[in-house]
């Protein structure tokens, strides 16, 4: 019998589990932001992919066929059996790291959504549909910073380019290749197709707030695999524990 | 679920017009069938009742509320079986919000959205039209806050009459 988490569930919990992460990290800005009006955008932010990460989470348990909610999954599954990438686990109390982060994902996640607008799987088509118009005000949202702290002041300018270039590593592991089979079965968005257009809206971004394309040595990655930053454990740590201190508790 | 259901659901029912009252938790001067996310309302010989609704955003958290509500209002009215599906596709978009539903909101002070879909995407920013404040009726705005009190609006100031409001945002 072949590994539940690879193939088509292990796929869809990939996308899962990105969009949880992200959810969790961005969500520590609230009431942390350098304005009231970023602690709402931020939270409205989390709370989209929050959502997409419920809907795909209740698709790979029902894809699964072992009886997994979208609770049972997010609360019970140790580091090992996670699915996200770096990119997202990662700390990010700078906020030009954090919108640094949400442009490169954000893009990704848009040209992702809409090519599986057009998946076999009509599970994935349905949350697609919803999540490419979220994630365009997501993209919108950490431009305007992006051009704002670039294109700002010397000091802006510096720490912006820093921020890009701790997370520009990152950015290779969105686009390693997925199983073939689930391509031919129409399943899946080719991510190594997604690299040149999110590289060209990226380069756009960052040629119009003065920044550069940062000349780094892609990190190796491994999230899909189960394979994780530290960090990701003191994230779940946080999500998970009053959960398991208490199972079965309603509130 | 289609065929089984095919029939059933010709007649906008009495079912129909119960779920249709149901106002947003959120926004309540508009009811869920202004909002268009009331999508389908069938009910078979037993009399059981099948409502299905779709969020207006992914994370929308008044997706339980809704769905307890609906329920409430139907067992209420005597129909002893009723149960909510979440649907996701086709997806809503602020085009579904039907002409009472956009008025009301102007009425309640929410600038109602423009059409969705075009004119996003273009450039690295893009460019959004200008918004009526719906207190004085001046063009004469400024977005204040791309996200709002909630996933679906965002805050704009009027300077013409300095009045903050809501903006129902295209999606």
């Amino acid at each position: 019998m072949s590994d539940p988490l690879e193939g088509h569930v292990g796929y869809v919990l990939g996308l899962a589990d990105d969009a949880l992460i992200s959810a969790q990290r961005t969500s520590w800005w609230i009431s942390r932001a350098p304005e009231l009006e970023e602690d709402v955008a931020l939270a409205n932010i989390g709370l989209d992919q929050l959502g997409q990460a419920r809907s795909l989470l209740a698709h790979a348990g029902a894809l699964e066929g072992q009886g997994r909610g979208e609770d049972e999954l997010a609360y019970w599954r140790d580091e090992r059996d996670y699915r996200c990438v770096h990119l997202v686990e990662r700390d990010q109390a700078d906020f030009g790291v954090a919108m640094a982060r949400l442009l490169l994902f954000a893009t990704y996640q848009a040209e992702l959504y809409a090519a599986l607008l057009g998946s076999a799987d009509p599970g994935l088509a349905g949350v697609a549909g919803k999540a490419v118009k979220e994630v365009a005000y997501h993209v919108d949202h950490a431009t305007h910073w992006v051009l704002r702290l670039g294109d700002g002041t010397d000091e802006s300018h510096e720490r912006m380019q820093a921020a890009l270039d701790v997370e520009w590593p990152y950015l290779d592991e969105l686009f390693e290749a997925v199983d073939p089979a689930l391509l031919d079965a129409g399943i899946a968005a080719d991510p190594t197709a997604l690299r040149l257009p999110v590289l060209a809206r990226l380069e756009a971004v960052l040629a119009e707030a003065t920044l550069i394309v940062p000349e780094v040595t892609p990190r190796r990655g491994g999230g899909r695999r189960g394979l994780h930053t530290e960090e990701l454990g003191y994230v779940l740590a946080e999500m998970q524990h009053l959960t398991r201190s208490h199972p079965g508790a309603q509130w | 679920m289609g065929a089984e259901r095919t029939g059933e659901a010709a007649v906008r029912s009495a079912a129909w017009a119960l779920a249709a009252e149901v106002p947003d938790p959120e926004i309540p001067v508009v009811t869920i069938e202004d909002l268009g996310i009331l999508r389908d309302v069938t009910e078979d010989d037993r009399g059981w009742v099948h409502v299905r609704v779709t969020p207006t955003y992914s994370g929308c958290p008044a997706m339980d509320v809704i769905a307890g509500d609906v329920v409430d209002r139907l067992t209420r009215a005597g129909y002893q079986h009723v149960d909510v599906e979440h649907v996701l596709a086709p997806a809503w978009s602020t085009d579904d919000i039907s002409e009472a539903g956009l008025a009301k909101l102007a009425a309640y002070g929410i600038a109602p959205p423009g059409p969705s879909g075009p004119g996003r995407g273009a450039g690295p920013v893009t460019l959004a039209l200008s918004v009526r404040c719906p207190r004085c009726g001046s063009p004469d705005t400024r977005e204040s806050s791309r996200f709002g009190s909630t996933a679906c609006k965002s805050l704009w100031v009027c300077r013409s009459c300095r009045e903050p409001f809501d903006h129902f945002k295209a999606l």
